[in-house]
């Protein structure tokens, strides 16, 4: 039992952090652009003064 | 410094432009690169969803400059208007929701499985309470979407598939609340959860199919003029949006632009070509005191014109007037998950009141009798019903868009599955509407000549001109050296070729659309234009024939141009029809009890668009055409249409099949709800069984429009 008094408060609390990160992203709009996020990774920024 | 700054920041201007050639990071980093290279623009920031970059700059630099950096750079663009900006996402305010509902429903869920495996006591009771703790505000937030969708269809009297959830919802979660007070046996927070998990997961595929489709069609080109070149008093001419267009304002249009607003010309003698607004093809000349219409094209010369009507007057407003008052066919169809709830909801609530008084009547005692009756609900929850229209529907639309075809609506797929007749407008329906020179007489042209017009051509913005230069060079022609090019309004293009005067210019006289070629010493050669008819537009018409839906032509061009591509199709045609007689023989097929598919493009195809059962545009119509019908097809071939309709009568007997598989579910949970031994463990696994088989047939469809 002083096992499951331990692990439920940590298992709550680790969900509920995942949940608070994904209200952040969702309310900083990042998922108003997912095809591009995903692009721009691949965006070859210095590209312009290489051979 | 730090003033200077801000000063810069209050006055800068955010203009979003719409760029549909972006598709990869290549495309983003150039577009980026290219505007943030223009001295008055401080950021532009890409978003690839809706090919679109929003550009912060300041306001001297105008518009047509950000356009014509990136038309430098080999992007078409436009600004976007403000009255076209995108709708709200549909699937943005579902997201919330659907993250609380499955964090909820994973912890309820394992806290669940120690009860299921025989926690006792007051372990029992705890876990109990921490699930109600997390459950009741977790099911309060999370079935908001229903509760209101529910809520405002009982206040009309009406009844939807939301009604019934939400009673179910409510009285479960109140059951479970009651029973973790009484210490008893059985708590439902997890099978709510996951209900209400599943039900989210299908609204939102479908909210977010719908505006995967509405960015896709959003980010075409549109094809009316976003603005327009205004003469001002001391003769200095400035670029002002269409929106800002007044009557009496003078406006110059060039050879080769749209029209921005209705108007009167002034100065100048030209052709249009209003096929956007009558469908007819051949371009008809124009000359001072002439009324012309905003979405027409100038053809031969510069022209100044009168505004006359601008924005919301203008001939174009009219007609989106009329279509708004044909979509009644459209707005009376309802739903095939709300239909089927319909029947649903109902036999479900005498079913449970029937197990409530069959209860008592057999002596069980009120409370027993209200834990069978609530247990009959939840497993009754339309859980695999709300998933059995959504997933096929989006794994059928995702094929779709992969074979270039964008549904718009959700519902359309539904509605294109019933119908059984099709009217097609001619001019870019049939057709491709564009003028393509006769590929013959191309083919006869010697090597030289080929090169000549070509290099003559490219010097020009005629639209005949533009689409001799495209297929000449589509052909591997190279072009030769001129000297001395000009360009002469209502003539056409002249220069010297190796000491030999050349010209392309209007024909002396021509039957048909036509451009000649001029080479001094050699005979002028005549290249006439064809609006040539759709690859594939004869299969695809004998495609939909087996699929035994009858087509023939409606088109607003004349009778003689009508008849000879009905002749070549073998089809049965009306010609000269206006967009309200379009409409009406819509609604005479419609009163004959038939299903009407319209193929339209045109402003004048819009009413029509917006009457039939089903519409579907290419991608090359007018914003009208676009906005009014159901489903955008990209590319050149006809064949979308068989295509589309195919697909859409197999998604929807994935459909019925997947209301068949969730409702047997149903026909094999009732009985042990009805005798009293069904258990939450019992249930959440009958309930995501049956969600995974739903999923699993409706994943069928990948292959839906092969």
């Amino acid at each position: 039992m002083t096992g499951v008094a331990i692990l439920l408060p940590i298992a709550l609390f680790m969900g509920l952090f995942g949940l608070a990160a994904f209200f952040w992203a969702l309310k900083r709009g990042q998922f108003e652009d997912m095809e591009g996020a995903a692009n721009r990774i691949l965006i070859d920024e210095e590209g312009d003064g290489l051979p | 410094m730090n003033a200077a700054a801000r000063l810069q920041d209050e006055a800068a201007q955010e203009t979003v432009l719409v760029v549909p050639g972006m598709h990869c990071a290549g495309c983003m980093g150039k577009v980026e690169r290219a505007l943030q290279a223009l001295p008055g623009v401080t950021a532009a920031r890409v978003n690839l969803s809706a090919r679109q970059v929003r550009v912060t700059h300041d306001p001297a630099q105008v518009v047509p400059e950000l356009v014509a950096a990136l038309e430098n750079v080999g992007f078409p663009s436009q600004p976007r208007a403000e009255d076209l900006a995108p709708p709200p996402s549909a699937v943005r305010p579902l997201l919330a929701p659907l993250a609380v509902a499955g964090f909820a429903c994973m912890n309820v869920m394992l806290l669940s499985v120690s009860v299921w495996s025989g926690a006792e006591g007051t372990t029992r009771d705890l876990f109990h309470w921490i699930s109600a703790m997390i459950g009741v505000p977790a099911i309060a937030y999370s079935g908001m979407p229903f509760f209101r969708s529910g809520w405002s269809a009982l206040k009309h009297f009406r009844t939807n598939m939301d009604v019934p959830i939400s009673i179910g919802v409510t009285l479960a979660t109140a059951l479970s609340i009651y029973e973790t007070a009484t210490h008893g046996e059985h708590a439902w927070f997890d099978g709510t959860l996951m209900l209400l998990l599943f039900l989210l997961t299908g609204r939102a595929l479908d909210a977010a199919m719908r505006d995967k489709a509405r960015a896709g069609v959003d980010s075409l080109l549109r094809q009316a003029a976003p603005g327009a070149m205004i003469v001002t008093k001391g003769d200095v001419i400035e670029w002002l949006p269409a929106r800002e267009l007044v009557p009496g304002m003078i406006m110059r249009v060039a050879a080769g632009e749209r029209l921005a607003a209705d108007g009167e010309i002034v100065t100048g003698k030209t052709s249009i070509d209003q096929a956007l607004l009558t469908g007819e093809s051949a371009p008809v000349a124009a000359g001072p005191g002439d009324a012309v219409h905003a979405g027409t094209l100038n053809c031969d010369a510069p022209i100044d014109v009168r505004v006359a009507a601008a924005g919301q007057d203008t001939s174009l407003a009219e007609i989106a007037r009329l279509m708004e008052a044909s979509g009644q066919a459209r707005s009376a169809y309802v739903r095939i998950a709300d239909r089927a709830s319909r029947l649903y909801a109902p036999a479900v609530h005498t079913l449970a009141l029937a197990s409530f008084i069959g209860w008592m009547l057999a002596g069980a005692g009120v409370y027993h009798s209200i834990v069978i009756a609530i247990a009959v609900l939840i497993v009754t929850c339309p859980c695999a019903i709300g998933l059995a229209v959504p997933v096929a529907q989006v794994v059928a639309t995702g094929a779709l868009m992969r074979e270039g075809v964008m549904v718009k609506d959700a519902s359309a797929l539904e509605r294109l599955a019933r119908i059984d007749r099709a009217l097609l407008d001619k001019t870019g329906s049939l057709t491709l509407g564009r003028p393509e020179p006769d590929p013959a007489v191309l083919a006869s042209l010697p090597g030289e000549a080929a090169s000549v017009a070509l290099a003559l051509a490219s010097h020009s913005r005629h639209p005949l001109s533009r689409a001799l230069a495209a297929t000449l060079a589509a052909r591997g022609v190279q072009a030769a050296d001129l000297d001395g090019v000009n360009e002469v309004a209502g003539f056409g293009v002249k220069a010297i070729w190796k000491d030999r005067a050349v010209a392309l210019r209007r024909p002396d006289a021509a039957a048909t659309i036509a451009t000649a070629l001029d080479i001094a010493g050699e005979p002028a050669w005549l290249i006439p234009f064809t609006d040539p008819v759709r690859p594939d537009a004869s299969e695809a018409l004998l495609q939909l024939r087996a699929l035994s839906i009858e087509c023939s032509i409606l088109s607003g061009d004349n009778a003689r141009a009508v008849g000879d591509v009905a002749q070549a199709l073998g089809l049965a045609a009306q010609a000269a029809a206006s967009p309200s007689e379009k409409r009406d023989a819509i609604a005479r097929a419609q009163q004959g009890g038939h299903r009407v598919l319209m193929v339209g493009d045109g402003l004048n195809d819009g009413p029509a668009l917006a009457a039939a059962d089903a519409s579907i545009a290419p991608g090359s119509a007018s914003d009208v055409g676009r906005q009014a019908s159901d489903l955008v097809f990209l590319g050149d071939s006809l064949l979308a249409l068989p295509k589309s309709v195919l697909a859409a009568r197999r998604t929807m007997r994935v459909v019925r099949q997947n209301f068949v598989l969730s409702i047997g579910y149903n026909v094999l949970a009732v009985p042990l709800a009805l005798l009293g031994v069904l258990t939450p463990l019992l249930a959440a696994v009958a309930m995501s069984t049956s969600s995974l088989i739903v999923i699993a047939n409706s994943m069928r469809l990948v292959r839906a429009a092969k």
